[in-house]
């Protein structure tokens, strides 16, 4: 699997979109533009704060504090925010288990957040995830990153940085997988 | 889950589901200047009190509150109770209004379970808040979460109840949920206040205090419900605080780690002495601030899903 070629497509019709190398690159870049599109490095710096979503953006969310910090020397807190309680689909399926809620150390008051999430679809969950950031506190900015945007937007947000556009049919299934959650990195279009 | 009526019959996993859906309203809350979730909005809540309470209704208004339900208090005073409607009526009253959850705490055994029959073809859910000597699952539920915070898990951990088990709903929710979490349930009163069949619930039963201290995780004390007694169950208040009250020196023959707990409403001086109720040892505000949160968790179980009829 690991030696399969980049786009190949595998008997039960799924193809991979970036292999666990392309993941790795892919966060390394997004890390350089939020550096950058946020002047981290300039002295006069904004406190930043990363916010992931569960599940995978939590993890990205911590790989991107890594990249940023080895790449800027600056350090950037890192919390994972859950938007269960604020979805606008609670009464579409049954009971979804809430996630954790850990917000980074002094709060989000007068920070530059930026929302981390694995896949950007309708943007329903970053609806709701503004929502939730507002009764945490007051950010000075918010910012969206995500590792893939698949388009079929319902709503209007965008991602002020993207790891990788991907064009899909609504019928397809893009998988994030990653080592925390699933033992190996990769994206899989189903 | 639609209804939540007793904790017999709660499995493992719906009910560490509910406990861990607790947890995370805890910390989604911790901290915050604006203690409100969206996540209910719209909905109706009625609470409906047929005896007196103040932490059950009050911690039941501030979850509902706080995750944006309507709610709306009924007592049997002042409402058409008192004219004497009868419990079925004013639960379809309740109903037809838009109630979408109704909240019932009753002196008779197995008021809650009549009424979610009534409610059967309608969408309204009903948590029972404590019905006679029968059952009362959210405080069962807000006990487990306080021993989960200070002791981990509950496999394996020894918890005794003690004293008037015989009246007590909160007794007979305990011993379920917590035999259901793994933890081995042994029950301390004198033998005029169990109930008869307690030979075949899954615990242990003891008429002495002192000897069972030593091997506890936890102790949880029960009030002596003078209101549901009508004959002489033991001498004077004083032997039974003597015999089977926690106090200062009892406290000492507990294990360090040891948890007290207390559903309250309490009597200090009878069950409990003032020194323990105030120790570090006891949770008995935990359990309260437990309550908001384990009270929020079931609402969001019953109400927070598509619908289901049955």
């Amino acid at each position: 699997m690991a030696s399969r070629q980049r786009g190949a497509t595998d008997p039960a019709g799924d193809r991979e979109i970036l292999s666990a190398g392309d993941v790795a690159r892919t966060v390394a870049r997004m890390a350089h533009q939020i550096i950058e599109k946020t002047a981290l490095d300039a002295p006069s710096a904004p406190d930043v704060v990363l916010m992931g979503i569960p599940s995978r953006g939590a993890p990205l969310a911590r790989r991107l504090a890594a990249k940023i910090a080895e790449f800027s020397g600056r350090t950037v807190h890192e919390g994972t925010l859950d938007i269960t309680l604020y979805r606008d689909d609670l009464r579409r399926g049954p009971t979804r288990p809430l996630e954790a809620t850990k917000l980074p150390e002094g709060g989000i008051d007068d920070r530059l957040v930026v929302l981390v999430d694995d896949v950007l679809f309708s943007g329903r969950t970053i609806r709701s995830a503004l929502d939730a950031l507002r009764d945490h506190g007051r950010p000075r900015a918010v910012q969206l990153a995500v590792l893939v945007d698949r388009g079929h937007r319902e709503l209007p947000i965008r991602a002020d940085y993207v790891g990788k556009n991907l064009p899909t049919s609504k019928t397809e299934d893009v998988v994030v997988m990653l080592e925390e959650f699933d033992g190996r990195d990769g994206v899989v279009l189903k | 889950m639609k209804h939540l009526l007793s904790t017999d019959g709660l499995d493992r996993d719906q009910a560490i589901a509910i406990l861990d859906t607790a947890d995370r309203l805890k910390q989604a809350l911790l901290g915050r200047e604006v203690r409100k979730l969206p996540t209910l909005r719209g909905r109706t809540v009625i609470t409906m009190f047929y005896e007196n309470s103040t932490r059950t209704r009050v911690s039941f208004e501030i979850a509902g509150k706080w995750m944006s339900a309507d709610v709306i208090n009924v007592s049997s005073s002042g409402s058409s109770v008192s004219k004497g409607e009868s419990l079925r009526d004013t639960a379809l009253t309740l109903q037809a209004a838009g109630a979408d959850c109704v909240i019932v705490r009753h002196p008779a055994s197995g008021a809650a379970h009549r009424l979610a029959g009534w409610l059967k073809h309608t969408n309204t859910s009903v948590v029972n808040a404590g019905d006679g000597m029968h059952e009362h699952p959210t405080q069962a539920l807000l006990d487990a979460a306080t021993l989960r915070d200070r002791l981990g898990s509950l496999d394996g951990r020894r918890v005794a109840i003690v004293g008037d088990v015989l009246h007590s709903r909160v007794a007979r929710s305990n011993v379920h949920l917590l035999t259901t979490l793994g933890a081995e349930v042994t029950l301390v009163a004198p033998p005029t206040l169990l109930p008869t069949g307690v030979e075949k619930w899954p615990v242990t039963v003891s008429h002495e205090i002192d000897s069972e201290l030593a091997s506890q995780d936890a102790v949880m004390l029960l009030r002596v419900q003078a209101e549901r007694m009508t004959g002489g169950f033991f001498p004077s208040s004083r032997e039974y605080s003597i015999a089977y009250g926690l106090n200062e020196r009892r406290l000492k023959l507990l294990p360090e780690h040891a948890v007290v707990l207390h559903p309250g409403p309490m009597l200090r001086g009878m069950e409990i002495a003032s020194v323990v109720a105030d120790s570090p040892q006891a949770a008995i505000t935990e359990q309260v601030r437990n309550g908001v949160h384990v009270r929020m968790a079931v609402l969001y179980h019953l109400l927070a899903h598509e619908e289901e009829t049955a």
